[in-house]
């Protein structure tokens, strides 16, 4: 026990969203005899949830700056109707077709950020109608059929890494990546490590950080072994790819960059951020207008995946992302919240979809349990913030993704990383 | 009751030995407070000594067996369970934040949880007659039916009050009770205390504003670090305001003010006919056609009663963050700008921290070193990308050069006492780096020790050169700081006067009328 707490810092139960998932993935790999982490199931799992998570990275932002976007699924449809139409009608090429989803979305994002910006409705009332606009020009274009979509379209929703090189019984760009990432995060711990030192911070002991990365980088080389020994012609899929670069991009923009810090002041406090210099407007119509593309994106990947767009794709989806965000530690009244932690959220909805598919468990019990899940995650972040603790998930996110990160944490310096290591193989 | 208190003086509460312990702090430390019946018993102490937290353990709010120690009220230990259960007994907090809903009404508000009914309907008659009441009581001659919002903080006090004696109170406990009161309301406040005590009712006052207690209460129990230090006897002992301070800071402060020797420059900063309109009523100007400058050095003070439009003409001027501009120029330096966002005025060397701070000058989510950098984050970005190490360096050298006390700079801003607060918000403007810095009350709801050190970095702000105009309702504070000092009648500038020429009665004298004089 003493030696978990010095591993991690602290309260073991910061990490209450981390161990759940860990301890539902174990619970259906014991329920399903095995099914669970095997390569199929993985590779399955990520491609049928990948457009919920990247959704999710998108809405976590607009949720930190005190809004919410209802209309993501709507607007995901729409835009993959209309690059599904463009393609079969004008024979666009695949990359001009992708060029114009984004361009689509960004112009719907325009429309919603500037009423919720510069005329001021709330967010919620401008996305519900936007929910409704959509949903119906969407239907409108599309005549309410199914338009397939080219093979080489489909690549990005429901392709994979190619093989190439010699045949050493992995996928070798699969392999790649995981040592990639394995060398990513030794490097960081030793700089982090380096940094910590160099600004008179406490750093933690090294056999914390070695024990840590061993099983930081063991998680990542299982990960990247079940991704590569796939069947035949799986192995890492696209929309992962794409969803892990997100990660990365969004991560860095709101924990690292001076707009990312302007979300988060705008969210907690908009008259002090104001009274800062910080232009407020344009951040919230930067926000929405960014959530929009990102649902044009998911639009997309999932139109590619299943082949065709047909009028009632992206139904719910706005509900699965804000789920996945809050469950992921992020607080509705905004200047909370982190990319990493609504992934987090997101994979403990998929995981919890799976298993009980791979169960046979009726979608009747299975959107009883989600709706459980979403309430009781949210309820223990709830109770702990009331006890005068930081919130479990928040704290346990804090030094990741949020503007207090980076080397320069003297206080529990080994809680941060073992966290943010732990969660970005997930990722 | 009221035959009881005439004759004798018996002890209607007592807490004894109260410690209340959070998770790594013993916030009180074996406390001990002895209220006479029908007494107005003054609670003093610097902020976070305790005070507020002694009075959530008698109201209730931290319920029995969470403390250690006993509540004696009318001669029985006592065990609340919560709120409700120490009204029912009788002791009734008004916070300092004021818990009332601006939409309901006066008599709304005064029977809300406690409303007359008629077999399970609201009596609306028996109500209203019972406010009238009421609302005589405390001289409010407001209509029982206006909304909350439609009447003045000050009056808000006395609905509260309204509110308490409709619960049939025996003790009275006001945190800060004047703390956003003018002085006409507050002394209309400290009176209905005093008719309350003549008609049998006992007072607890938590006050900042020391004149106010040397002028009402009986006794005084002063706290420190979370131990009851004395107990003083106001009629008998003599007490006056520096016997308080003593005991409040356990020293006797020499002097309120640091030593300070001005080195005045050039006028650099000047504001010509500044007029400007109400956010929302068009017509009503909030400004009217004012005029100052400041000088390289110099910290320049602006009086006003409270809604002068101190506040406003600070802002306005301040990259029109209130108010529609409607004319006016701005010269730094001799040259005329246009300053027409915040971002632009501090771009421009200004600097603005609010009056308030908790709603207006910090993100309460915030971590001191984020809050630290937050208004000039291009300092310490690279292309747009924040240096994390170099915010933890800058963070912590102000943290070491302002005394901020907090464990590290990682601490959130919502943890740390009012003084220590506003020396973060005084280290974020002075990372900006600004050529005039307006301070809008700088020290509301601070304790004293912390006004001096607040003092002695303002006054050093002066020294490396920079202009700082101070806002201050307190006047005691703008004398002692300011080299010169405007005042601010309803929204124009009727008069300056040198430090030498300004007391309390000549800038009182203009702050209250209209005429001008030569500015």
């Amino acid at each position: 026990m003493n030696a978990l707490k010095k591993l991690f810092g602290g309260d073991t139960r910061q990490f209450g969203m981390i161990f759940a998932l860990v301890a539902l993935i174990v619970l259906f790999q014991w329920l399903t005899g095995g099914i669970t982490l095997t390569p199929g199931n993985v590779i399955n799992l990520f491609n049928g949830n990948s457009y919920i998570l990247i959704l999710a990275i998108g809405m976590v932002l607009v949720i930190i700056a005190g809004h919410i976007d209802l209309s993501v699924g709507s607007v995901a449809a729409f835009v993959g109707m209309m690059v599904a139409i463009t393609m079969r009608d004008w024979n666009l090429p695949w990359y001009l077709a992708i060029l114009l989803g984004l361009g689509l979305g960004a112009a719907i994002g325009a429309w919603q950020g500037w009423w919720t910006a510069y005329v001021g409705i709330p967010a919620f009332i401008v996305t519900l109608a936007g929910m409704l606009i959509f949903r119906g020009a969407q239907q409108f274009v599309g005549q309410s059929n199914s338009i397939p979509v080219p093979r080489e379209f489909q690549y990005i929703g429901a392709g994979y890494l190619p093989e190439v090189g010699p045949d050493t019984g992995f996928n070798n760009l699969t392999l790649l990546l995981g040592l990639a990432a394995v060398a990513f995060v030794v490097f960081s711990e030793i700089r982090r490590r380096r940094m910590a030192k160099a600004l008179g911070a406490e750093v933690s002991e090294t056999w914390v950080s070695v024990l840590r990365l061993v099983l930081i980088c063991g998680a990542i080389l299982y990960a990247t072994y079940l991704f590569a020994t796939g069947r035949p012609g799986t192995s890492f899929p696209i929309p992962g790819l794409i969803l892990a670069v997100l990660v990365l991009i969004y991560g860095f923009i709101s924990s690292k960059t001076v707009v990312g810090r302007h979300v988060y002041a705008v969210g907690g406090n908009r008259h002090a951020a104001e009274l800062s210099g910080v232009k407020s407007k344009k951040i919230n119509f930067l926000v929405m207008m960014n959530m929009s593309i990102i649902a044009g994106l998911a639009g997309m990947i999932f139109v590619a995946r299943s082949t065709s767009a047909g009028p009632s794709d992206g139904t719910g989806w706005e509900l699965d992302a804000i789920a996945a965000v809050f469950i992921g530690g992020a607080a509705v009244t905004g200047g909370v919240g982190t990319v990493i932690g609504s992934i987090v959220g997101g994979l403990v909805m998929a995981v919890l979809n799976n298993g009980l598919q791979l169960l046979s468990v009726g979608a009747d019990w299975q959107s009883m349990i989600k709706g459980l899940v979403l309430l009781v995650a949210v309820a223990i972040d709830v109770y702990n913030k009331s006890q005068g603790r930081a919130s479990i998930i928040g704290l346990m996110m804090k030094n990741f993704n949020r503007p207090s990160s980076g080397p320069g944490t003297p206080l529990q310096p080994d809680e941060v990383t073992s966290t943010r290591e732990t969660i970005s193989r997930e990722a | 009751m009221t035959s009881q208190t005439t004759h004798t003086d018996p002890i209607i509460l007592e807490m004894r030995s109260i410690t209340k312990e959070f998770p790594g702090v013993k916030a009180l430390d074996n406390v001990s407070l002895r209220v006479k019946a029908g007494e107005i018993h003054a609670i003093c102490g610097e902020n976070g000594a305790g005070k507020s937290t002694l009075m959530k353990v008698l109201s209730g709010v931290y319920p029995y067996g969470s403390y250690d120690g006993d509540i004696v009220y009318q001669g029985q230990v006592q065990q609340f369970r919560d709120i409700r259960a120490s009204e029912h007994a009788g002791i009734v907090i008004i916070h300092q934040e004021l818990a009332l809903i601006p939409e309901l009404s006066i008599m709304e508000n005064i029977f809300l949880g406690n409303e007359p009914t008629k077999r399970g309907v609201i009596d609306w008659a028996e109500a209203r007659l019972r406010s009238l009441d009421l609302l005589a009581r405390v001289g409010l001659r407001d209509d029982p039916d206006t909304p909350i919002k439609e009447i003045g903080v000050g009056k808000q006090q006395l609905v509260e009050i309204a509110k308490a004696l409709n619960k049939s109170v025996k003790i009275l406990i006001l945190d800060e009770p004047t703390a956003a009161l003018n002085e006409s309301d507050s002394q209309h406040l400290l009176d209905l205390m005093l008719g309350l005590k003549a008609k049998g009712i006992t007072s607890i006052i938590i006050s900042h504003k020391l004149n106010e207690i040397e002028q009402i209460a009986d006794s005084i129990t002063i706290i420190r670090d979370g131990k009851s230090i004395e107990t003083l006897d106001v009629k008998a002992d003599g007490v006056d305001e520096d016997r308080i301070i003593k005991g409040m800071v356990g020293r006797t402060l020499e002097s309120r003010f640091p030593d300070h020797t001005p080195k005045i420059g050039e006028v650099f900063f000047e504001v010509k006919n500044w007029t400007v309109a109400h956010p929302q009523i068009q017509d009503r100007l909030v400004c009217k056609n004012s005029s100052f400058f400041v000088r390289r050095g110099e910290i320049v003070g602006f009086a006003g009663l409270m809604g002068a439009g101190r506040t406003e003409l600070a802002r306005s001027v301040f990259g029109r963050s209130y108010g529609h501009f409607v004319s006016g120029q701005i010269y730094i330096n001799g040259k005329e700008v246009t300053l027409k966002s915040v971002h632009q005025a501090i771009d421009a060397g200004l600097g603005y921290v609010t009056e308030d701070r908790k709603s207006l000058g910090l993100n309460l989510l915030d971590d001191i070193k984020t809050t630290t950098v937050s208004a000039n984050l291009e300092k310490i970005s690279k292309r747009s990308v924040v240096d994390t190490n170099q915010e933890f360096a800058v963070a912590e050298q102000y943290r070491r050069s302002l005394r901020t006390k907090a464990p590290s700079v990682q601490e959130g801003v919502a943890k740390l006492s009012g003084g220590n607060q506003q020396k973060v918000v005084l280290a974020k403007w002075m990372f900006t780096d600004p050529d005039l810095l307006i301070l809008d009350e700088p020290t509301r709801g601070i304790d004293v020790g912390a006004k001096y050190e607040i003092y002695g970095i303002i006054q050093e702000l002066a020294n490396q050169g920079k202009g700082v105009i101070v806002i201050s309702s307190e006047l005691p504070e703008l004398l002692g700081l300011s080299d010169r000092i405007y005042t601010i009648f309803e929204g124009a500038i009727t008069g300056v006067l040198n430090k030498e020429e300004a007391s309390q009665e000549s800038l009182m004298k203009l702050m209250t009328s209209t005429t001008r004089k030569a500015a």
